[in-house]
């Protein structure tokens, strides 16, 4: 993985002392807290219902060993011994004392971390596929991209108060692990005729009130040209996206307005100027970051090792862990190991600081000291070796990270919703609780296939309910939460928004309801490998609309 | 009130002059971009050097076919989260190529002022009642920037391989 330099290291201790100087100035009354609100912001710490909340970056997800060590001890000391990994592939901790952050983020840097760019109307920290290096599918490492775009990005003059937040993301496949088209800038790295690496630049996606999937602005642009095609973007919306109604001052709402054809023509313009200035990124540079994310010394291994096949046949419980939570590495004899976090009945994405020196331990011992978190709030230990599965996966067992589930109903993202975020107007982490004891049994889930349940306890949609196969938002009626219900969303490369199914939910209603629309789906499937989007697509919403609503009459007059 | 270059406290030298106010001769006069558009003729015969005050929806592209005219050109920053003048003040550097004055008045905080100055602006005009101690220091609290903005400040990534040109 990526390694500090001097100036790297040097950089973040000079940010780490400029914010914990602009905490002293609040604390000692120079600044006001609306003066002191943005700069903390850009500093990852927001003001929630109850504390502060302090968002750490992980930049594109990847974290050794080591920095996890120091994420468990941060939970430990200074917060209440848990942190919560966040649809942006960062964690974030729900209790820090702001006299203590100053304290956290020197921390952090020991470890080369920091919480530069985590919140605020900047560009927020870069995401990426969590398969990078490993998938046999891409044509590109992204996280190589995504370091180039960290460092042009982090503390950018021009660039650090926009209209809105900004976040990219980049993937190197056809397949999109990543929900890139929901981004302000999704980049896709692809070759062109000639064979040559570039990227396809989707511009003005994004979720919340006014859910757009990016559209292609741009299909190629030379590697040479990405910190000149982003510079060019970036002047366009920091010029003219809108600064009156803050719901409309995404980027997305800049390119429906223009259209994206003008968009682009503008973006053309600004970069056509500036494309063969300093911002032509020199090959060396390349080179010098592309060795950092060089293969580990992968060993030569046998495709077939009986042991491993073993212990599958022998083990049912095993070999449904490894179906659900293992993928194919690009090594032979190697897999991709998914931790999940949502165990049933517990809060997505949450982790105790046992389980996160658990995961470092094992990263060590199994998979080269390298962590991943992802998008959807789990964990990933890129290589392991078959061999060593069995006794890995009783490791995780040991302390409920064994969870079979990986793309299942049970696997729920969820926002942290009215239990901690001044945003919300609803729980969703008993929602998520709820719905995952429901669906409790293994066995069940792994039937029901591939089914991804997002929940947002607002419109804001930090729990990307529009992109959720279901989709639950939380919405605010008279005081009391209600819980509406969408269909036929998708985040992947058949990226498509939910419709809304009907009357919403009342939170006692919306369990039954959402176990209602699974066993539609089990009643209209063509067969098990008819994946719930897929049945959803051919049959459309009224089927589902029809039943989930005439179950949730008969329970209703039974209850009477 | 006085403005401050490199952080220093100057005073200043320039009078903003407002639509409906006569124009002083022999003076340093900031005029909006209005009033330069319809007395453009009699202002360039004033003795006195120039400047415009740009609002923050006023591009610089307004003014420029009359940039060799003027001596200054001020940006306004309504509020300090309204960051659309640095990319003026690098349209104006970059593309439109104006050696002169940038000056931006109005919200800043000392926390953007380094960003202020890598965008190509020169001077800042805060408002009466801010205090403005600190912000030389806050010009020195780094030493490492990542993003070539075609200021004197050499990046990360030019150092990086200029050390290594050098080694070899």
């Amino acid at each position: 993985m990526y390694r500090y330099d001097q100036f790297d290291a040097t950089f973040v201790r000079e940010r780490t002392a400029q914010f914990s100087g602009q905490v002293a100035r609040r604390l000692a009354g120079e600044l006001t807290e609306e003066e002191f609100r943005p700069l903390r912001l850009k500093n990852g710490l927001y003001l929630q219902l109850h504390a502060y909340m302090l968002r750490v970056a992980i930049p594109y997800g990847e974290l050794s060993s080591q920095q996890m060590r120091k994420l468990a001890y941060i939970a430990r000391r200074y917060d209440k011994g848990y942190g919560h990994f966040t649809t942006r592939q960062n964690i974030q901790y729900n209790w820090p004392r702001l006299d203590d952050v100053p304290a956290i983020l020197a921390h952090l840097a020991e470890v080369e971390m920091h919480a530069i760019q985590t919140s605020g109307n900047c560009i927020r920290n870069v995401t990426a596929d969590h398969f990078a290096g490993i998938a046999a599918d891409e044509v590109e490492d992204p996280r190589i991209w995504a370091e180039v775009i960290r460092q042009w990005s982090t503390l950018h003059p021009e660039f650090s108060y926009l209209p809105r937040k900004f976040k990219i993301c980049l993937i190197a496949s056809e397949h999109d692990r990543a929900a890139m088209r929901t981004h302000d800038i999704g980049l896709r790295i692809v070759r062109n005729a000639k064979g040559e690496l570039g990227f396809a630049f989707y511009t003005g996606g994004g979720q919340g009130r006014t859910p757009i999937i990016g559209p292609l602005v741009k299909d190629f642009v030379a590697q040479e040209d990405l910190l000149s095609y982003l510079d060019a973007t970036l002047r366009v919306y920091n010029m003219h996206g809108r600064r009156d109604n803050i719901y409309k001052a995404r980027i997305k709402i800049l390119v429906q307005a223009l259209g994206a054809e003008e968009f682009t023509r503008q973006v053309d313009e600004e970069w056509l100027r500036i494309k063969d200035s300093v911002l032509k990124l020199p090959e060396a540079e390349v080179a010098r970051i592309r060795r950092y994310f060089a293969p580990p010394d992968y060993e030569k291994l046998p495709v077939y090792v009986e042991s491993f096949e073993d212990k599958k046949l022998s083990d049912p419980d095993f070999a449904r862990w490894i179906r659900a939570n293992t993928h194919d590495h690009k090594v032979d004899g190697y897999r991709i190991v998914s931790i999940s976090l949502k165990p049933v009945g517990a809060a997505p994405g949450d982790i105790t600081a046992d389980q996160m020196d658990l995961v470092a331990d094992l990263a060590d011992t199994y998979s080269f000291g390298e962590i991943r978190a992802t998008h959807r709030q789990n964990l990933i230990l890129p290589h392991v070796r078959q061999q060593d599965l069995f006794e890995m996966w009783q490791k995780l067992q040991g302390v409920k990270l064994a969870e079979p589930n990986i793309d299942f109903v049970g696997d729920i993202i969820a926002c942290p919703g009215l239990d901690y975020c001044n945003l919300a107007n609803a729980r969703s982490i008993p929602v998520a609780q709820r719905i995952s004891r429901r669906f409790s049994d293994p066995k069940r889930q792994a039937e029901i296939g591939e089914l991804r349940l997002n929940i947002s306890g607002c419109i804001n949609a930090c729990g990307h309910h529009h992109v959720g196969h279901i989709g639950i938002l939380g919405v605010d009626k008279k005081g009391e939460e209600f819980y509406q219900v969408t269909l036929g969303g998708s985040s992947a490369e058949d990226i498509s928004l939910g419709k809304i199914l009907g009357p919403a939910f009342s939170y006692d209603e919306i369990t039954d309801a959402v176990e209602a629309v699974v066993d539609t789906y089990l009643d209209l499937r063509t067969g098990p490998a008819e994946r719930f989007i897929d049945t959803y697509r051919r049959t459309g919403i009224d089927p589902f609309k029809e039943k989930v609503y005439g179950s949730l009459k008969e329970r209703r007059s039974a209850a009477e | 009130m006085a403005v401050l270059r490199n952080g220093v406290p100057q005073p200043n030298e320039w009078i903003r002059v407002a639509d409906d106010q006569p124009l002083p001769e022999n003076a340093k006069v900031i005029v909006s971009v209005e009033r330069w558009r319809s007395e453009g003729e009699r202002l360039r015969q004033l003795n006195g050097a120039l400047g415009v005050f740009l609002k923050s929806d006023q591009s610089p592209l307004l003014i420029a076919d009359d940039l060799h005219r003027l001596s200054l050109v001020a940006l306004e920053f309504p509020k300090f989260t309204d960051g659309r003048a640095f990319s003026y003040a690098r349209i104006l550097r970059d593309r439109l190529g104006y050696k002169g004055e940038i000056r931006a008045v109005g919200q800043v905080l000392r926390d953007q002022y380094v960003f202020m100055l890598r965008c190509g602006i020169d001077t800042i005009e805060p408002p009466v009642e801010k205090r403005v101690e600190g912000y030389a220091e806050a010009l020195r609290e780094f030493s490492v920037f990542y993003q070539p903005t075609g200021d004197e400040r050499a990046t990360a990534l030019q150092l990086r391989h200029q050390r290594k040109a050098v080694a070899a």
